[in-house]
């Protein structure tokens, strides 16, 4: 059964890791899917081999999350092209890790803009192609960091513990409007973002999860159809961990 | 043909008479800023278009929304 047939769904960073999983997922149930990212030849090579392999309709959407004024562009161009728009993955994000004294201003903004700002933006005009189509569903990826914290990562932990924020109150008022907004905080994924970490720490990681494996980028893709399908239409403002167990 | 006047009184539940060029956000009780979203998107489905936040901020007073609507249809 396809779950995703006749819906238009744009996933930010798309092209890599839990955004490609996704739509990889998306696409093998009939979605019409507008990728996201910022290399425009990536994208177009994805967008043909999702065509070619599940023969379902794929859009170019190439612009950065973090730049309003591309994002104001990219859903401006998104609504002259199909009008409607039924589900959001606000999945783009960085990783960039250090200690508290360590951490730069730049990097403070860079992963802000990239995680945070990005998904208020996105939100933002995405929620009003929705509302004119009736509702919809916007799909956070958070973090188990976001939620519980972890030495070294305060500011994407920060960054992530904010889209937490925004999606509890953006599924209360968007509630009436019939659109959906939930997070999902996974844990250790297997992503090139992870094993940028180093060995030492992975295996530490690993060993901090219950079920003693790392997760898989189509673990967090499972969720995401979930909670763009209709399958998920009497759930709002949850965070759904999928982290196997993991403590931090 | 929908005037903007009329899509105002629909939109913000008032009699068309009291539609008036200065009639203003948060004059009146009808137009609060749950009521200018919705205004918004009737006024986006009738013209067929998608407005920049900028625009739905500044969107202050009928005249106001009548100078920022002509903007899109040029």
């Amino acid at each position: 059964m396809k779950l995703l047939e006749n819906k238009n769904i744009i996933v930010t960073g798309s092209c890599r890791g839990i955004g490609l999983a996704t739509s990889q997922l998306f696409a093998q149930h009939g979605a019409n899917l507008w990728l996201n990212g910022r290399d425009e030849l990536a994208l177009q090579t994805l967008s043909a081999k999702l065509t070619s392999q599940f023969k379902n309709n794929n859009h170019v959407c190439c612009f950065d999350v973090s730049v309003y004024d591309q994002v104001k562009n990219g859903f401006q161009s998104l609504f002259k092209q199909c009008k409607k728009l039924d589900v959001l993955v606000n999945n783009a994000g960085i990783l960039d890790d250090a200690l508290i004294g360590m951490v730069s201003q730049k990097q403070i903004a860079h992963t802000f803009s990239t995680n945070t700002y990005s998904v208020l933006y996105c939100s933002q005009y995405a929620q009003r192609l929705m509302i004119r189509n009736g509702g919809g569903s916007i799909i956070n990826l958070a973090s188990i960091v976001g939620v519980n914290g972890n030495a070294g990562q305060s500011v994407y932990a920060a960054s992530k513990a904010a889209i937490i924020g925004a999606t509890l109150s953006l599924s209360k008022e968007l509630a009436s409007a019939n659109i959906r907004v939930n997070a999902i905080a996974p844990g250790f994924i297997d992503t090139d973002m992870a094993r940028s970490i180093g060995d030492e720490l992975y295996l530490q990681r690993v060993d901090s999860i219950a079920m003693k494996r790392v997760g898989k980028a189509q673990d967090i893709a499972n969720t995401a159809l979930y909670l763009a399908s209709d399958l998920s239409s009497y759930v709002t403002g949850q965070v759904i961990g999928v982290d196997g167990g993991m403590l931090i | 043909m929908k005037t903007i006047n009329d899509i105002f009184a629909e939109s913000l539940d008032i009699p068309l008479a009291d539609v008036t060029d200065d009639l203003s956000y948060q004059a009146i009780a009808q137009w609060d800023s749950t009521a200018h979203m919705v205004l918004i998107g009737a006024i986006e489905n009738h013209y067929d278009i998608m407005m920049d936040t900028d625009d739905i901020i500044d969107m202050s007073s009928v005249a106001k929304a009548k100078k920022i609507i002509k903007k899109y249809q040029q």
